[in-house]
């Protein structure tokens, strides 16, 4: 009964995850298409210029909403942006073009919203380094980009998470020291659960009962971390809202930390099935076609989890950005009552889209934690 | 920003927190917390365990009790019965006893019967013939107070002499 279950979530998962890259294609394909029409719509009508203005750029709204930037962006009211600005951490290897200085540290709103430079700094235009900081030669022009560690939307995001990951888990850290051989209480009671949940169902069948233990705070870690970004993103409200986990920096280093613990821990079986498998010997020589195929796997195997974590949060919050863009998509070609008219139906789909992403926050955590853990149980495995 | 190409800065920055988070977390929190756990579910295992055990030893004593009633039951009925069987043999013994008592009353009435009539009936013997004397000698001395009927009489006697 239990496996059918799994194999239930891990299916349905699966299809999340195809119905996630199709609906990012669409997105993107939407998003093209809308910047085309605007773009064509300007080039062949100069009188409706104050129309192309005010026009709704769906494609953009949604991107912009889904992608990092250097400010965290709240709403635009009566044309002027309003943000939280974010730290912005650059060291240039030209120093001349900045006052002589290599390392420089300044806020976002010194660039007034992508307006205008600073220092011999600007967040570009260009198709080449789009909505990156550049740095910009004596003449104004864009020499290319400095070393870029800004303290990102992004960042900002997984800070305001970490910070409630560190809350949680040492509040139950705490009740769990204090209520020692007791019941459980308060926010332990939340969070146990789920730490027997990744202990029996995730790492115990994955690794296996007598090594598990030390795979357990990385798979804990793990999946707090991402669970809990996954619903600060849905939360649409600063400092929650920002798409860490939809973002493939960031899926990336997780996928990093399962590859570097699977290499780190693999054994000497684990290297041998890599190298030596057990196969007919005319697919290791002369042309090792088995070890190319097993070593791609090893690369594959990270590379996956980020993809499909990427991939299946990014769709989600570009799926919701865009029903409700749909709202103003309307208004703009129809007049605002359409718009308004449009709403219910475009606000109904999002919650619907919410909701399913609140299921997918869990699936996709629960799917990364369980994969990581089947590679750690690969690593580790004594020959069967 | 491009969707799809990781961000350096970005990479950097999560490799930093990450990795903080990831020994802060597993030094100070998952370690306690685990440990916590795993002593809650030992403690919980003996506690079901020393239940189990105390279940067996109450099954032990209750079939202890059980044996040691139908002992004491087995017991009574046996002494119930000795008693009755010594009730028996007691009532029978008195019974026995009473009827030979009887008896013996019954023989010994008999007996004082008896001789309370032998007794009687010499005592009634005596007085006939002492009435019977009296009697003769009253009709006697009437008879005897002629001459005549003197002499018949010693004739008469005479007579019964004779014919003996």
């Amino acid at each position: 009964m239990l496996k059918l279950t799994k194999a239930v979530i891990i299916l349905f998962a699966v299809s999340l995850l195809g119905y996630g890259q199709l609906q990012a294609q669409h997105g993107h394909e939407e998003e093209e298409t809308h910047a085309t029409e605007s773009h064509s719509e300007e080039n062949e009508d100069h009188a409706s210029d104050a129309h192309a203005e005010e026009g709704f750029n769906a494609g953009e709204f949604v991107i912009d909403h889904v992608s990092d930037s250097y400010d965290w962006h709240i709403t635009d009211w009566k044309g002027t942006p309003i943000s939280i600005p974010l730290p912005i951490v650059l060291y240039s290897k030209q120093p001349e073009l900045h006052d002589g200085k290599a390392f420089h540290v300044f806020m976002s709103s010194k660039f007034h919203h992508g307006h205008s430079a600073y220092n011999g700094f600007r967040i570009s235009e260009s198709e080449e380094y789009k909505g990156k900081v550049v740095e910009l030669d004596a003449a104004g022009h864009e020499i290319g980009t400095p070393i870029d560690i800004s303290i990102t939307k992004t960042i900002a995001g997984i800070l305001a998470s970490v910070v409630i990951l560190l809350w949680l888990v040492f509040a139950t850290a705490n009740l769990a020291k204090k209520n020692k051989g007791k019941a459980p209480t308060g926010v332990q009671n939340a969070l146990e659960p789920i730490i027997f949940f990744i202990r029996d169902e995730v790492a115990k069948p994955a690794i296996g009962e007598h090594k598990y233990e030390k795979f357990m705070p990385f798979l804990l870690t793990l999946f707090f971390f991402i669970l809990i970004n996954n619903f600060m993103g849905l939360i649409p409200i600063p400092p929650f809202g920002a798409n860490v986990t939809g973002n493939i920096g960031v899926t990336m280093v997780l996928a990093l930390f399962t590859f570097a613990i699977t290499t780190i821990n693999g054994n000497k079986h684990y290297w041998k099935e890599i190298y030596n498998p057990d196969v007919p010997w005319w697919l290791k020589f002369p042309i090792p076609l088995m070890p190319i195929v097993e070593l791609s796997g090893v690369i594959t195997k990270p590379f996956v989890l980020m993809v499909r974590l990427f991939a299946n949060m990014m769709a989600g919050h570009l799926i919701v950005m865009v029903f409700v863009s749909l709202i103003f998509v309307f208004g703009s070609l129809f007049g605002p009552a359409v718009g308004l008219g449009a709403s219910p139906i475009s606000i109904l789909f999002s919650v619907f889209i919410l909701l399913l992403d609140v299921l997918v926050s869990f699936i996709q955590a629960y799917v990364f934690t369980l994969l990581s853990a089947l590679y750690f149980g690969m690593a580790t495995s004594e020959h069967h | 920003m491009g969707l799809v190409m990781p961000n350096p800065g970005t990479i950097f920055w999560m490799l930093i927190i990450f990795g903080i988070v990831l020994f802060v977390l597993t030094k100070f929190a998952w370690k306690p917390i685990l440990t916590a756990l795993k002593e809650r579910e030992d403690s919980i295992a003996t506690a079901l365990n020393s239940a189990e055990e105390a279940k067996k030893e109450v099954a032990g004593l209750k079939a202890d009790n059980e044996k040691i009633i139908a002992e004491a039951r087995r017991e009574k009925e046996a002494i119930l019965k000795e008693a009755k069987e010594l009730k028996d043999k007691i009532v029978a013994e008195a019974k026995e006893k009473a009827g030979e008592e009887a008896q013996k009353s019954i023989a010994q009435a008999r007996q004082q019967i008896e001789a309370e009539k032998t007794a009687a009936i010499n005592d009634i013997k005596k007085q006939v013939a002492e009435l019977s004397v009296s009697i003769a000698e009253k009709v006697i001395r009437k008879e005897l107070s002629n001459k005549a009927e003197q002499e018949k009489m010693v004739d008469g006697l005479i007579d019964d002499i004779k014919l003996n």
